[in-house]
């Protein structure tokens, strides 16, 4: 059985429909990236599956837990890099104060911020920020980590090293659903690929097949980007 | 009369503006909470409940509110409340007034505060309570200070509007003196009570602002 399972999901924000019948499934270790242009749906799709929006009708089926990380990070600005990534799990999952530390010291680690503990998220970059944002979520043991375009408020300077942490998740089998605008990364990391257009999947599949398609709007986004 | 005098004399009604200052304080500022908490409420007729009683609160003199409230339960209501009625008026009447102002202060503090903050907390499985306090107010206390400090130091000069129900704070006090004396004296001395009692408002305000900077 799949990790997680959206059916015929549909929303609309007054008279505007955003997502008109969405079905998709996500096994346990893909990655699956889901690209579109603006508009398409495909963070109203993110948000509804991490419950931030209702859906009008459909299903979910997931349980499990999840992080998000989100494109402008959301770090709380009046915590330290630590409480950010230690409080819920000693408040909300009611761990063990050393074992949660000692895990967020590894995350830090991970992302090379083992220096940053003690920092404030206006003392980071961008970059640093997102990476905070991603130990945050790793520390909750999520069963799936979503990421809503995790590079768009970024530099594009900056944008390398929050893919490359992404690429080494990948590479340990962590289970990700990415909505991103970075193509050759979509294509590089992915099991999976959904293309969105008008609140509809459009394409779906591995790298190769979506990125070979013949479909015309599937064509003409990816021109955009290698025109 | 000497200055020192003066001084003796004042000091009882000193007392008194010092508690009606910390008293207001102790109890508008949790009552604001509560009504911007209503004045943001999803039930709209409470929402409407509160923007007229802010609206009243800020539309009309203190020192009206001070007589009504302190004679309303005689003239309206015909009960007769006891000698001590006289300063729990001036308490409740200033608490009610400041509240609407605090009410509004914390709003726009609240409403400042970006909707991703809510999202990451509701992610991370915060409850609702947990989110406000843990996420939301801490950051809305540094937002609101210096409109808060604002707010306290025009409390310290309003204590004097309690003269209009003859409460003995220091203003009152300096009145009397000062028509007995046919001297403006003691009205100097209180001048500089008030004063000095806003430099040190300023002062405190400021260290807890400074304490706050440990973020932007």
């Amino acid at each position: 059985m799949s990790l997680l399972e959206v059916k015929n999901l549909k929303k609309s924000f007054d008279d505007n429909v955003v997502l008109k019948d969405i079905s998709l499934s996500v096994e346990k270790g893909e990655v699956l990236a889901i690209i579109g242009p603006s508009g398409s749906g495909k963070s109203t799709l993110l948000r509804c599956i991490t419950d931030l929006e209702t859906e009008d009708s459909g299903e979910i089926n997931f349980d499990g837990s999840f992080g998000l990380v989100f494109q402008n990070f959301n770090l709380f600005p009046h915590h330290s890099v630590m409480k950010n990534i230690t409080n819920a799990p000693i408040r909300v999952q009611k761990r063990d104060k050393k074992e949660v530390f000692e895990h967020a010291r590894d995350l830090l680690k991970k992302m090379g911020l083992e220096d940053k503990e003690d920092a404030y998220p206006c003392e980071l970059s961008g970059g640093q920020q997102q990476r905070v944002s991603i130990a945050r979520a790793l520390a909750m043991n999520p069963d799936i980590l979503f990421f809503d375009e995790p590079t768009s408020a970024l530099d594009p300077e900056l944008t390398g090293e929050i893919l490359k942490v992404i690429r080494d998740l990948a590479a340990e089998n962590m289970t990700m659903v990415i909505v991103t605008h970075e193509m050759a990364f979509a294509r590089n990391v992915a099991d999976n690929i959904i293309f969105m257009d008008g609140g509809v999947i459009v394409e779906q599949g591995t790298p190769e097949e979506v990125f070979s398609s013949e479909n015309k709007r599937m064509k003409d986004f990816l021109g955009k980007f290698y025109d | 009369m000497i200055l020192s005098n003066v001084i003796a004399q004042l000091l009882g009604g000193m007392v008194t503006s010092i508690e009606i200052f910390i008293l207001t304080l102790l109890f508008s500022l949790p009552l604001g909470l509560v009504i911007a908490g209503g004045r943001m409420s999803k039930f709209a007729p409470l929402r409407w409940l509160m923007k007229v009683y802010i609206s009243i609160m800020r539309g009309t003199p203190l020192m009206l509110q001070l007589i009504v409230v302190f004679f309303a339960p005689y003239y309206v209501f015909g009960v007769s409340l006891s000698a001590d009625y006289r300063f729990i008026a001036v308490i409740i009447a200033f608490t009610i007034n400041y509240a609407a102002y605090f009410a509004e202060i914390y709003r726009g503090g609240i409403e400042s505060i970006n909707s991703g903050q809510y999202e990451a907390a509701q992610v991370l499985g915060y409850s609702k309570i947990e989110t406000f306090f843990i996420i939301i107010m801490p950051q809305v206390f540094k937002v609101i200070l210096p409109s808060v400090t604002n707010e306290v130091i025009t409390l310290v000069k309003d204590t004097s509007l309690s003269f209009v129900i003859a409460i003995p704070e220091m203003f009152t006090v300096a009145k009397q003196i000062a028509a007995a004396d046919a001297s403006i004296a003691a009205l100097l001395v209180a001048g500089v009570f008030y004063y000095i009692f806003n430099i040190i408002v300023a002062f405190v305000m400021e260290y807890l602002e400074n304490r706050m900077n440990y973020y932007e």
